[in-house]
């Protein structure tokens, strides 16, 4: 064994042992209970199971839902990224930042600002929206068109301006050297991006339950109500799996396709120039996109505002109590802080895991051996981003209950749980990076004297760090909201705030459904203020795939 | 010292590298001259200690294995200089010296040496963003040379310039190094390049060294063919047709007669012994290059001074001996 080999293992070691701990047990242990029935294996279940009438319906919903909001996400996505990555504009940062907002927003906020807009007494309740898929499909894309922004946008950006100005001197008109250069460059980006937006519609789950309601069950949602309300674990977990298979397949091609720049190549990215006339189209999708954004954390802000038909900070105010007829366990601003500190914590151990995760994955591979092993470790930390949060959650509910890995009282679970959500985020923000340091420059630091630590400092820690903290800052919004792991695994006395919420629109009273949207305000402002601060670093492979 | 004793390097298991023993003695400028794919940048790097490699690299009889790049004392310098983009020429050039503790002071009077020595007086200040690729790699010189290396890996030092620097570099390149009495490991594909900067050569095709030794006597006898028309010779010629060379040129005919020619060893004389009929003509600045249809020969090359024949016509031509090489026999 040589040495590297070891330094290799040992690097690697610690966040796998985390993901075979908090993620592969509990993911594997909710599938094995479906499955084993009276101590005996029985696969027979899960081809019962997806034969049921419901699970075809729920199947269905989520295919033609994720694709056609992939489609739109897509479509809506492309232009904005050429005017946000391409061009440059007073503002321009802001309506970026703005515009990634809604990716780190709590699912649950979505919901309830959907509702808000399309509900009755909505400023779009005459569409009679509210409850259909249409409104299904509106939050699915809200939620994922900055997936698409991001990830194109920093392949434009980044694109070598040479051959379309190749193609342009061999007469080719702008949309020919779109078509035929810049289109065909960006395809990578573009399917890897898609598929990555698929994935979240396909196990979107905080949009889906509060916006679907009873009527339409996304398998994701069908996955909750089986294991939640019908206890019927085998079929949960036919499902569980079925969703894995399709995960692992559609990270597979997001990972053949996602390449980083071979950074031996030195390329002649073009400059960003100002809008002109000819850019109006991009322009009127970019505004447009902002209304469609904007508009239902708009009326979410101003619902918040708002008690018994006047201007008010009352459900701001009630935000201190546990609500009417004591819905809360605990007053929400409690909530709040719960949900601050499980998030510091999260973020920590995500830039912990992600960064060794990221060292390990972007090691300069001799072999070929060592070259796959490193691309399955790649996409093994890849995961969680598309399995289900609810089988991670109920998977952590049922496996981490006995010695020796009792954690389920431990204050550490949820936070645990969220790093591994966020944990992809960070990953893909980092590896990008490190990979495109030429190693080189690693090796001119050796070969001046050097030693591996001072190597880091000179060559890694100046490309690494505004990366690292940018990844901090998504982590920590990411794990603020997130709604689905938490939900099962949060300690009674200290709920997080999307759980709260979730838990006062399920609730009557107006006096919840208001504190709902004040705090679903709150936890806007927080995410958005933490996207914006981290948009002022400038990190290209922020929120790209 | 430098001593390789059959040094392999594979990769995947396809040896790049095979068997390899060579000895660099101190003060000296030893090139790696190959074309792409011969191995000579992997043997480098595995001096350097970037590549594992079987067999054993010493350093004046002490082995090497097991010593960190870092420690080696081995300065590197990259083809396209790799500069470290955030640090000023200074920052660069100083370095090594700032990991030694070198103090402030000591450390920016070796650096405005080291900046004199490579021509960029007053360029400590510059980031290398706004430098050319000459100015580039001449501060990668005085980063490297800036270690007090006991050795300098040059891996292609100039091939990234263009072809006017890259000659006027190489004249520098060799005044510095023999000016610091730097031992150098020199890789290059370019015999040019080679002859202008090295004392010695070893010459790589396929893994394997297959001829080491001084300019001149790799020069007058490369080791087989292939190393003779790698070192820039236009053509080998075998049996009669060499035979009748080697006769024009009053050198002795062994018996499997072989020699390399220069396109400039055949030159049109009126007196000359070699009879043959012009296939084409082309003038250059200095003379007018030749491909001649020599009798009992065959085609090779010929330079003729002005008023040279056209094409069809017959001409006459004698040997320069200084100009032809014997190459071994494989």
């Amino acid at each position: 064994m040589e040495r590297r080999h070891l330094w290799l293992i040992g690097l690697a070691a610690v966040p796998v042992a985390v993901l075979a701990v908090f993620f592969v047990l509990p993911v594997t242990g909710m599938v094995r209970r479906g499955f084993v029935v009276d101590g005996s294996l029985d696969a027979g279940t899960v081809v019962r199971v997806l034969g049921r009438a419901e699970i075809h319906r729920a199947i269905w919903f989520t295919v033609w839902t994720s694709v056609v909001a992939t489609a739109a996400s897509v479509l809506l996505g492309l232009p904005a990224a050429y005017v946000l990555h391409r061009l440059v504009f007073p503002l321009q940062r802001v309506v970026r930042a703005a515009l990634l907002v809604p990716f780190v927003l709590p699912t649950v906020v979505v919901g309830v600002a959907f509702r808000e807009l399309l509900g009755e007494g909505g400023p779009l309740g005459g569409l009679g929206l509210d409850g259909t898929p249409a409104a299904i499909l509106a939050g699915l894309v809200f939620f994922n068109v900055a997936v698409v922004i991001r990830s194109v946008g920093a392949a434009w950006e980044g694109l070598d301006a040479r051959p379309a100005e190749a193609a342009a001197a061999l007469g080719a008109r702008p949309w020919t050297v779109f078509r035929t250069v810049t289109l065909p460059a960006l395809r990578p980006s573009i399917v890897s991006a898609g598929s990555v937006v698929f994935l979240f519609c396909a196990t979107a789950f905080g949009v889906v339950l509060t916006l679907g309601g009873l009527r339409y069950n996304s398998v994701e949602t069908e996955i909750y109500k089986l294991t939640t309300v019908l206890l019927d674990l085998p079929g949960a977990a036919a499902l569980s799996i079925l969703q894995l298979l399709v995960v692992v397949a559609l990270l597979t091609v997001a990972g053949r396709l996602r390449r980083v720049g071979d950074p031996t190549q030195r390329r002649t990215p073009a400059r960003p120039r100002r809008p002109r006339r000819a850019d109006l189209p991009q322009l009127t999708v970019t505004v447009v996109l902002l209304a469609l954004v904007a508009a239902p954390i708009v009326t979410l802000l101003i619902g918040s505002l708002r008690v018994d038909g006047r201007w008010s900070l009352g459900n701001y105010r009630a935000l201190q109590t546990p609500g009417s007829q004591d819905t809360l366990a605990v007053p929400a601003t409690s909530a709040l802080t719960s949900s601050l500190e499980i998030a510091v914590l999260a973020t920590a151990l995500s830039l912990v895991l992600g960064l060794l995760v990221a060292v390990v994955v972007t090691g300069r591979s001799r072999g070929r051996g060592e070259r796959r092993l490193r691309a399955v470790l790649d996409g093994l930390f890849m995961l969680p981003l598309g399995v289900s949060a609810v089988t991670l959650g109920f998977g952590l509910f049922i496996t981490l209950d006995q010695p020796p890995v009792d954690f389920r009282d431990s204050p550490w679970l949820v936070p645990v749980a969220q790093a591994l959500v966020a944990l992809p985020l960070v990953v893909r923000t980092l590896v990008p990076v490190l990979a495109g340091i030429d190693d080189r420059q690693r090796q001119a630091a050796a070969s001046l004297g050097a030693g591996p630590l001072r190597t880091a400092i000179t060559v890694d820690v100046p490309v690494v760090w505004k990366p690292l903290l940018a990844a901090a800052g998504f982590a920590f919004a990411a794990s603020l909201g997130e709604f689905g792991a938490t939900s099962f695994l949060y300690r009674s006395d200290h709920p997080t705030l999307p759980v709260v919420i979730y838990r006062l629109i399920g609730h009557p009273g107006a006096m919840n459904y208001g504190m709902a949207l004040a705090g679903s305000c709150v936890l806007a402002a927080a995410t958005a203020l933490v996207m914006l601060l981290v948009e002022r670093l400038r990190v290209p492979s922020l929120g790209a795939f | 010292m430098l001593s390789l004793k059959d040094v392999t390097i594979a990769y995947d298991g396809r040896p790049a590298v095979r068997d390899v023993t060579l000895d660099l003695a101190d003060g000296q400028v030893l090139a790696l001259l190959g074309p792409s794919g011969s191995g000579k940048s992997t043997l480098l790097r595995a001096v350097a200690g970037l590549e594992p490699a079987v067999g054993t690299i010493s350093w004046d009889g002490r082995s090497l294995a097991g010593v960190p790049t870092h420690k080696r004392g081995f300065a590197l310098m990259f083809q396209d200089g790799q500069l470290f983009d955030h640090l000023t020429v200074a920052a660069n050039v100083g370095y090594s010296l700032r990991l030694r503790r070198v103090g402030r002071r000591e450390r920016a009077a070796r650096v405005d040496e080291l900046l004199e020595l490579v021509g960029l007086g007053g360029y400590a200040d510059r980031l290398p963003g706004t430098l050319s690729g000459g100015e580039r790699q001449r501060v990668a010189l005085a980063r490297a040379l800036a270690v007090d290396p006991r050795l300098l890996l040059l891996d292609e030092p100039l091939s990234a310039l263009d072809a006017g620097l890259r000659e006027r570099l190489a004249g520098d390149l060799r005044r510095i190094l023999t000016e610091a009495g730097t031992t150098a490991l020199m890789v290059t594909h370019d015999q040019e390049e080679a002859f202008a900067v090295a004392d010695r050569l070893a010459v790589l095709h396929e893994g394997r060294v297959v001829q080491e030794g001084d300019l001149a006597q790799v020069w007058q006898h490369p080791a087989d063919a292939w190393t003779a028309l790698f070192l820039g010779y236009a053509r080998v010629l075998e049996g009669a047709g060499a035979a009748a060379v080697l006769e024009a040129a009053g050198l002795p005919v062994p018996e499997r007669p072989a020699v390399a020619v220069r396109r400039s060893a055949l030159v049109a004389d009126e007196r000359g012994p070699l009879r043959g009929t012009v296939v084409s003509a082309r003038a250059t600045p200095d003379q007018v290059r030749l491909v001649v249809d020599v009798d009992g020969v065959g085609e090779v090359d010929a330079v003729s001074a002005a008023h040279a024949p056209g094409p069809g016509e017959s001409v006459r031509l004698r040997v320069e001996p200084s100009r032809t090489a014997v190459p071994g026999l494989a």
